[in-house]
Order: structure tokens, then sequence, then C-alpha cells
């Protein structure tokens, strides 16, 4: 093992900077909506259709499908001719969370899931629904009218499209089926999608269609979890071992690789998590383990992963009782060459220029740091975890609950102490807000910000409008008292697994505690870090009493020899 | 056997205290516990060398080769009767004590006299017998409880034991075997000359001078 080198990481990362360079003004030219959590459509449609199956890999050329042959009016017709033939397909998908955005932690008894949940970034999706939605598995949630039981509204194609396919923010998940003016009335127009020719060329889904949710929450790519951006569609072995392509030496996997579905249900979930999982490999047609997460890494490596010689007896396999497999083999995030949030003050939002307009402020990098819908951001690149004791329970502030405005509000609380069988060391990232708060109520505010109308944020920089509208749409009080208050937000990290031999150094966490990456976290005794304070404070006075004894005797003997000349 | 060995270990003004495996045993074993003293402070934390990995890398390496060199010392000591050298006495122990605090500054005789049955001197008995009795029971055992912590589950053991108190006393035996090293390495030079010690331990000859 040997610690991540940066040496050769230079030229890779300039690199990728500069592509990020030529990306981000693109971008920035072509909207002002800073956060657009789609993928560039045409850039990747060709290559992505490149790479489609072909008809010897699969029973069935889709493309040869006459149901499939179009013209489509719509997403929902499309959704009509996939269900022709797979007839369950929408059922399954309306029972996930990638449908109802809802979910009832088993652990906790919350009801969470993205339609009432909290964060640091965004903060929350209602009254933003048509913004947010383009990433909902639907076509058309817009506002509480939304049927949830109409399964020509469930979008196969957003996952399951090989290219040529993308959901612009603010349709409320519909595909623009002509050239639309977005927003209505801005001057900028978004280009048809052409829904035959992907219909005809659908697959398996892939890093590029689960990433384009799931890369970009928060507001734009890697913003938001920083082990998680499109960093990994082109990933080299470094970055993830596993999902680098076979081509470059990697493993090749694809998200579903890990993320296993069954009727279109997805293993591994970051509000109840799989913290700990003592357990072997799972075998195929094993019943023993049945109901494991097949996503973890010990599903395929077990919990005793490390090939050591013998007469080391399990030394490194012996740390899979107290660490996760991430804490070692994760030993960096955001290590793909784009930059993740670590704060994100909402405070400072709302200045103008001069004449009246928003503005965007960038550090040397191109990256950000602050825009006058948002306020002030701090991002960082290569970022070492923070380490914390979890069991994969998580709990969640939701909006009912009333905060202490003089300390840094958790926005969720991950669970579990050195105690706990089912609690490992986990690394995650901290993230730092700081937010909107009732003075009066004391309750965390969800801003109305995106979709563009009198009360909106980024439209209109109101503060007590946003506000009021927010809480009008998630049905809490509003005093019309705004703060602002200090949350925090922790991210589990597990993806971006590096190279063995890019594991963390034993040295970086067994040494003083001012320099060990896990600090003075306690539950674990860990050599070159730990001691008992008396043990070494007696131990080394019995050494130098044993040095000064030695030394005295000597010096007698000495002193004897040179009176008498003789003796010893 | 012991009166063959000390006919041909006797030769006029020296014997032959150290036997050829007994010396070997004696310097590999120094060295492997200045190694592993070096590399335990190191993992310790008490200062920087070859580097954490390294260090418990050598440590572990070293501990296998002493347990294998004591698995033939102690054939060795049972088949050769040797073991007797480390029975306490405590006969002149008072009078060695009076000699090295005292007595040797003045020139006194050594009131012990080495020979192939008696090669220890009653303080050094009670010294080797600690040595063996206690530091290195709380070394082995605590030692051995660290490097086979993978079976703790198995066998039940973390349910009562912890990590820290297995590594306090791992460090307590450490600084123990430190503080012998010490006094042992100064005593070597108290012979009738200050290399005559370690001279016998080289060649296993031990000279007798002639006014001793």
């Amino acid at each position: 093992m040997t610690q991540h080198k940066p040496r050769g990481h230079c030229s890779r990362r300039y690199a990728y900077r500069f592509t990020l360079a030529l990306m981000l003004g693109g971008v920035v030219t072509a909207a002002t909506w800073a956060a657009d959590p789609s993928p560039p459509a045409d850039a990747s449609a060709q290559e992505v259709l490149a790479r489609a199956p072909g008809p010897g890999s699969s029973t069935a050329d889709h493309s040869k499908f006459k149901a499939l042959q179009g013209p489509f009016n719509s997403g929902s017709e499309v959704t009509r001719a996939c269900l022709s033939c797979h007839t369950e397909a929408a059922k399954q998908v309306m029972s996930t969370r990638h449908w109802t955005w809802e979910y009832t932690n088993p652990d906790t008894g919350q009801t969470l899931g993205k339609k009432t949940m909290l964060n640091s970034f965004c903060i929350g999706d209602r009254s933003n629904e048509a913004f947010c939605q383009s990433c909902h598995v639907g076509y058309g949630w817009k506002d509480d009218k939304f049927d949830f039981h109409d399964e020509t509204k469930v979008d196969c194609l957003v996952c399951h499209h090989t290219g040529g396919y993308k959901k612009p923010a603010g349709m409320a998940g519909e595909v623009p089926t002509e050239r639309t003016e977005l927003p209505a009335g801005s001057g900028k127009f978004i280009d048809p999608v052409d829904l035959a020719m992907v219909a005809r060329h659908i697959g398996k889904t892939s890093t590029a269609t689960c990433g384009s949710c799931h890369y970009n929450g928060g507001g734009g790519d890697g913003v938001k979890h920083g082990d998680l951006d499109s960093s990994l569609d082109r990933a080299t072995p470094e970055l993830d071992v596993h999902m680098a392509a076979k081509a470059r030496g990697g493993a090749g996997f694809t998200c579903a690789t890990c993320h296993q579905a069954d009727g279109h249900q997805i293993a591994g979930s970051r509000i109840s998590m799989t913290a700990a999982d003592p357990h072997g490999p799972l075998l195929r047609g094993d019943t023993v383990h049945a109901g494991r997460n097949a996503a973890t890494c010990q599903s395929c490596h077990g919990d005793k992963p490390h090939k050591q010689p013998s007469l080391s007896v399990g030394l490194l396999n012996n740390h899979t009782s107290k660490l996760a497999c991430q804490s070692c083999h994760i030993p960096s995030f955001a290590r793909g060459g784009i930059a993740t949030k670590m704060g994100w003050d909402w405070s400072t939002a709302g200045r103008l220029s001069p004449q009246g307009q928003p503005i965007q402020v960038k550090d040397d990098q191109g990256h950000v740091i602050y825009d006058s819908k948002k306020g002030d951001f701090r991002l960082d690149e290569n970022v070492v975890p923070d380490y914390v004791w979890f069991n994969g329970k998580v709990t969640y502030t939701t909006q009912e609950e009333k905060i202490d405005p003089t300390r840094v509000v958790k926005i969720n609380t991950f669970h579990g102490g050195p105690d706990d069988p089912e609690a490992r060391i986990w690394p995650v990232k901290r993230f730092e807000g700081r937010q909107p708060y009732d003075k009066q109520h004391l309750q965390l505010l969800v801003p109305h910000t995106a979709t563009p109308d009198d009360t909106a944020f980024w439209f209109n920089f109101d503060w007590p409008k946003a506000l009021k509208a927010g809480a009008e749409a998630t049905g809490v009080p509003f005093s019309g008292d705004h703060g602002f208050v200090k949350t925090e937000m922790l991210w589990p990290i597990t993806h971006m697994v590096a190279p063995a031999r890019d594991a963390v150094a034993c040295a970086s966490c067994h040494t003083s505690a001012a320099r060990s990456r896990l600090g003075d976290l306690p539950g674990v005794y860990l050599p070159g870090r730990d001691h008992h304070p008396w043990i070494d404070r007696l131990g080394w006075l019995a050494v130098l009493g044993a040095v000064a004894g030695v030394l005295i005797h000597a010096l007698a003997r000495v002193m004897n020899h040179l009176r008498h000349g003789k003796g010893h | 056997m012991d009166a063959m060995n000390s006919n041909v270990a006797t030769q006029p003004g020296r014997i032959y205290l150290y036997k050829r495996y007994e010396r070997f045993w004696h310097w590999s074993q120094a060295a492997l516990v200045l190694t592993m003293l070096a590399t335990g402070f190191e993992i310790h934390g008490s200062y920087s060398w070859l580097g954490f990995e390294p260090a418990v890398r050598l440590h572990t390496l070293a501990a296998w080769a002493l347990l294998t060199l004591w698995a033939f010392t102690i054939f060795w000591q049972f088949t050769t009767g040797e073991w007797r050298q480390y029975l306490p006495t405590h006969k002149k122990v008072l009078a060695m004590v009076v000699y090295y605090g005292w007595g040797m500054f003045r020139g006194a005789p050594h009131p012990f006299h080495k020979t192939v049955q008696k090669k220890h001197n009653p303080l050094q008995r009670l010294a080797y017998l600690a040595l063996l009795a206690m530091i290195s029971p709380l070394l082995w055992g605590s030692g051995l409880l660290y490097l086979f912590r993978a079976f703790w589950p198995e066998l039940g053991i973390d349910r009562w034991l912890t990590l820290e108190w297995v590594a306090w006393a791992h460090t307590a035996g450490a600084f123990l075997m430190l503080a012998f090293v010490v006094v042992h390495v100064y005593l070597t030079t108290t012979g009738h000359t200050l290399t005559a010690h370690i001279k016998a331990m080289i060649t296993g000859w031990d000279e007798v001078p002639d006014d001793a």
C-alpha cells in the first residue's frame, strides 16, 4: 500500500481544468441558469449511439420494433409503446422512490424522500417542482395535481436512452418535442428531441443516464455528493478502479453493475445505508444471505478481501471490524478534476450589480464562488474526507422540527458509535451551509427560487416574497421575520474507489492525532496515535532511571579508577 | 554429560562457558530484541525512522523469528539441562549487591566464581528469572494476542478483552525490556576488563584472570 500520490496527476488535472474551462465558458454564455442538471445531449449523442448494443448482444433489436418506429408527439406516447411489451414496467417504476420521491425511513419512521427532505444546497423541492422535477422519472410533475397513478407519465427513456435525450430544467420533466423558448421570453431556445430515434436506440442504463441526475444534484456537476460527477463517465482506473473502461484497465462497470435492480427496485440508498456487511461475497443461488444489499463492497469482495502473507495473520482484514472499506480505498473525493461544493452561504445572495443585474464571481480555476441567486460558495477538489462512526441509520431535520439557531443545525445526523456492532468508521463529506429560517417559528424554510414568476428569488431577489411562497407550498407558517442559520450536512463517500496501490497509507491514520486522518476519533486503539499516558510516563521514567543508575555507577568506577589507578 | 563437558571445557586460565548454540541464540536474540524495540517504539509513535508500515512488517517478522528461535532454545535448554542455570538462589545475593555497590570500587574480589555448572551469578539468576517469568510473558502474551487479533471473534476473546489493554500491557513490557537491555549491556563492562564478558559471549571462552 502506498499513499495516494499526486505525481502524474498534474498534467491530467490541467487537461481536465482546460476542458472544464472550455465547457464552463460554453455553458455560461449559453445559459444564465447556473443550475442545469442535464448533460449536454448533442455532444454525447453520437458517441453514445456508437456504443449502443448491436443486434449481436441481445435477443431483441429494438430498432426493428414496429411499435418504436414513431413518430411520437410526446414522451407519454413512447411510454405507451414500451408498455405494449413491457406490461409491468410502469407499475414497477411507480413503486420506487425514483417515482414517488417519498420514502419512509424503515429505521426511524420518518417520511423522507426528495419531495419533503431538506438539504443545505437548493434547500427543498416544493414550490420549485417545475425546475427540480426535470430529474423526476416522469413527465409533467409541476405541482400537487400530478397524477401519480398514470402509467403513461412514467419516463422510460430518461434511464434507458443511449443518447440524444435531454430534459431541460424548468419543464417539469417534460421532454421538448419542438423548438422551445426556455424560459419563455428569454430568447434562448431548446432543440427538440427526436423521440423515435431515441426510442429505437434504447438500451441498458449507463453511467451517463444515471449520472444525468445523480451527478448533478445541488445544481451542477459534482456539486452535492463529491464522489459522484461526470468524470466517472470517462474514469481512469486511478479515479475509479471499477468504473474505468476495460480498455483503460478498469473493470468497465456501470452504476447498475453494483446497484443491481430487481423489478426496477435498485439496491443502495443514502438514507438507509448498509454501513457494515460482515459477510462473505454473495453467490449466485445463495439463499442464506438473501435480502442483503447488493450494492455493498462486501457483496462481491466479502468481508475478508485482503490477501496477505500468513505471517501477517490477517492484519488488514482485522481492520474490517472497525472500518468501512471506503475509509481506506477512497483516499480523497472529487478526484476527477471536477470540484465539489463544500460550503454554501445563502445569506449573501441577492447582491446585484450597480445596474441591478445578478452577478457571478469566479475564482482562478473558473469556479463560480458567488452568484446573486445563491450566495457564496466554497469548492474543493481532491478532498480528504472526514471520518465518523456510522451504523447506516440517518435522521433528517425536517421542516416541522424546531431548531436552535445559536448552534449549527445538523440537516442530517449519522448515527452509530464504536460500541454498535453495525457501525463502522466511514468517510464523509462534511458540507457547511447557511440557510434561511423563520426567526419567530424557529423552523427551517424552503425558498421559492427557480421557476420564473413574481415571487421566485432567482428572478426577484426578494427574500420575504420567496420564503412566503415557499412556506405556503410546504405548508408551514412564515412570520415574515427570517434569518440565516449555520447548517451542516454529511454525505457518505462510497464512490471513486482507487486501485489498491493508491489506498490510504497506514501512517495516514497511525500517527499523532494532530496528523491522523482519523484525528482523535474515539472507539479504537490506534497504534501510533494512542497510548496510556501513565504507562508512557512511568515507562520512560524506568528507562531513564536505568540509564541514570548505569551512568552514576560508571562515573563512580571511572573516578575510582582515576584515584586509585586500579580497580574496575 | 555435565561432567564430560566440564572436562572438555576447562583449560588452564579459561573455561568454555557458552556453547556454540547458546552464543548463536544469545546474539540472534539480542539482534531480534533490539529490532523489536526499535520498530516497536516507532509503531508506538515515539519516534520516526522506517515509517509505520515497514516498522510493523519488520516487527512482525522479528516476532516470528524470535518465536522460532525460542522453540529451538526451549528444546536446547531441556535437552542440555541448561535450564537449571536459571533456578534462583538466595546464596550470595547480598554479597553480589555489596560487591556492585561498594566492593568493586575498592578492588574487592568478585564474590562469585563462574563454573560451567553455574555460569550466572546469583543476581544474574534473579534478573534472568525476572526477565523469563515477568517481562517475557507480558510481552509474549500481549504480543501474541496482538498478532492473532483476527482470531479473537472465533475464540470469543473480543467479548472480554479490548486491543487497548493488550497494547498497554505490550507497551509496559517494552519499557521494562528496554530498561533491562540498558542495564544488561552496561553490566557486560564489569568483567575483569571492559570487554571480557562480551568476548566470552563471542568466543565461548571465559578467561579467568590471574589475580582473580
